[in-house]
């Protein structure tokens, strides 16, 4: 739902290496973004074009890698992939205990970008 | 063919608003301000239990209000009716506060000696749990016509929140909401949370809540 902030945010952040690294063209850029996000890959992607169109970075095709997200089990701090959409109960596959903590799957990151 | 290269970029695209809604939280730490963070989804009562609430804490706490709305301000209307520091943060379009936005917010209100204010968040349970808006308590209301699963649904909203409250309690013999499970999901991702029922309507509740956010606000604003 809050996809133009957070690409708008994505795109102070690449062209501030755009200038930095004197770059022509954008091609690629690497996001990692967490299954807790809400975040629509195609959204994102509408969006950047639209915000980006006069910049160097107008013709950027968003690459969204998705983080799964990992509990750690707050009793044997087993650590376990959770398919969070699937509305299940959480539960230590190692020791059935139903309290954790989030490892990872709350990421929004940029990792690089591919220029010209 | 031009050669295309890699660039490392690595940056958090949070990260900015995260240091932000930091400082905003020091800040206001050492100005003796108690910033609570509300959130819900649309109709689970935010403003009912903020009135509620005010009317409870009466004069113990100098208390202002900062309504945050896509595009109205019917709620801090209805609070200034009241007598209530209250104002409207019109986010024109945006799904949530951010820090940012607070600050802002903080400085239109300007009112000195004042020990609390509650940020009426947007009404949804997705993006308000995404932004750290700085503040040094966060509540969520899930009230009980919304049923027992939005902890396995919005599981962020229920990491990110200090206190839980189940409200519209009134509701309970009308539905099959299950207080019981809606305790163990929302505890099953925050071991920490604190969880209170009540009804604004009955005021089943309020008083046990309001004691425990004025100790909580002492406490901050020692």
């Amino acid at each position: 739902m809050h996809e133009l902030p957070v690409t708008e945010r994505i795109l102070d952040v690449i062209l501030s290496h755009v200038k930095r690294n004197q770059v022509r063209k954008v091609v690629r850029v690497n996001l990692r973004v967490g299954e807790l996000s809400d975040l629509e890959d195609e959204w994102i992607q509408h969006y950047f074009s639209y915000l980006a169109k006069d910049t160097e970075a107008a013709e950027a095709q968003l690459v969204i890698e998705r983080v799964p997200v990992v509990i750690s089990c707050n009793h044997c701090s087993h650590q376990f992939q959770v398919d969070i959409k699937s509305l299940k109960e959480i539960q230590c596959p190692e020791c059935g205990e139903k309290k954790g903590s989030i490892v990872s799957g709350k990421e929004y990151y940029i990792k690089d970008m591919e220029v010209m | 063919m031009e050669e295309v290269k890699l660039i490392e970029v690595k940056e958090d695209i949070l990260s900015d608003n995260k240091i932000q809604a930091d400082e905003l939280r020091s800040r206001l730490k050492s100005e003796k301000i108690f910033l609570v963070n509300l959130m819900s989804s649309p109709g689970a009562g935010k403003t009912t239990l903020l009135l509620k609430t005010l009317e409870e804490i009466g004069d113990r706490l100098k208390a202002g209000v900062m309504e945050a709305d896509i595009d109205s301000k019917v709620d801090a209307e209805k609070l200034a009716a009241r007598g209530y520091t209250a104002i409207q943060l019109r986010t024109g379009g945006f799904c949530h506060l951010d820090s940012n936005m607070v600050a802002r917010g903080l400085e239109a209100m300007d009112v000195p000696d004042l020990d609390m204010v509650v940020i009426e968040n947007v009404g949804n349970l997705v993006c308000p749990a995404e932004f750290d808006t700085g503040s040094a308590l966060n509540v969520m209301i899930l009230s009980v016509p919304e049923g027992d699963d939005k902890p396995l649904k919005y599981p962020l909203m229920f990491t990110v929140s200090n206190v839980m409250i189940i409200h519209k309690t009134d509701y309970l013999a009308l539905s099959d909401f299950d207080v019981k499970l809606a305790r163990e999901r929302a505890r099953s991702l925050n071991p920490d949370i604190k969880i209170f029922e009540i009804s604004s309507k009955t005021g089943e509740g309020i008083k046990e809540w309001t004691e425990w956010l004025i100790q909580e606000a002492s406490n901050h604003n020692q």
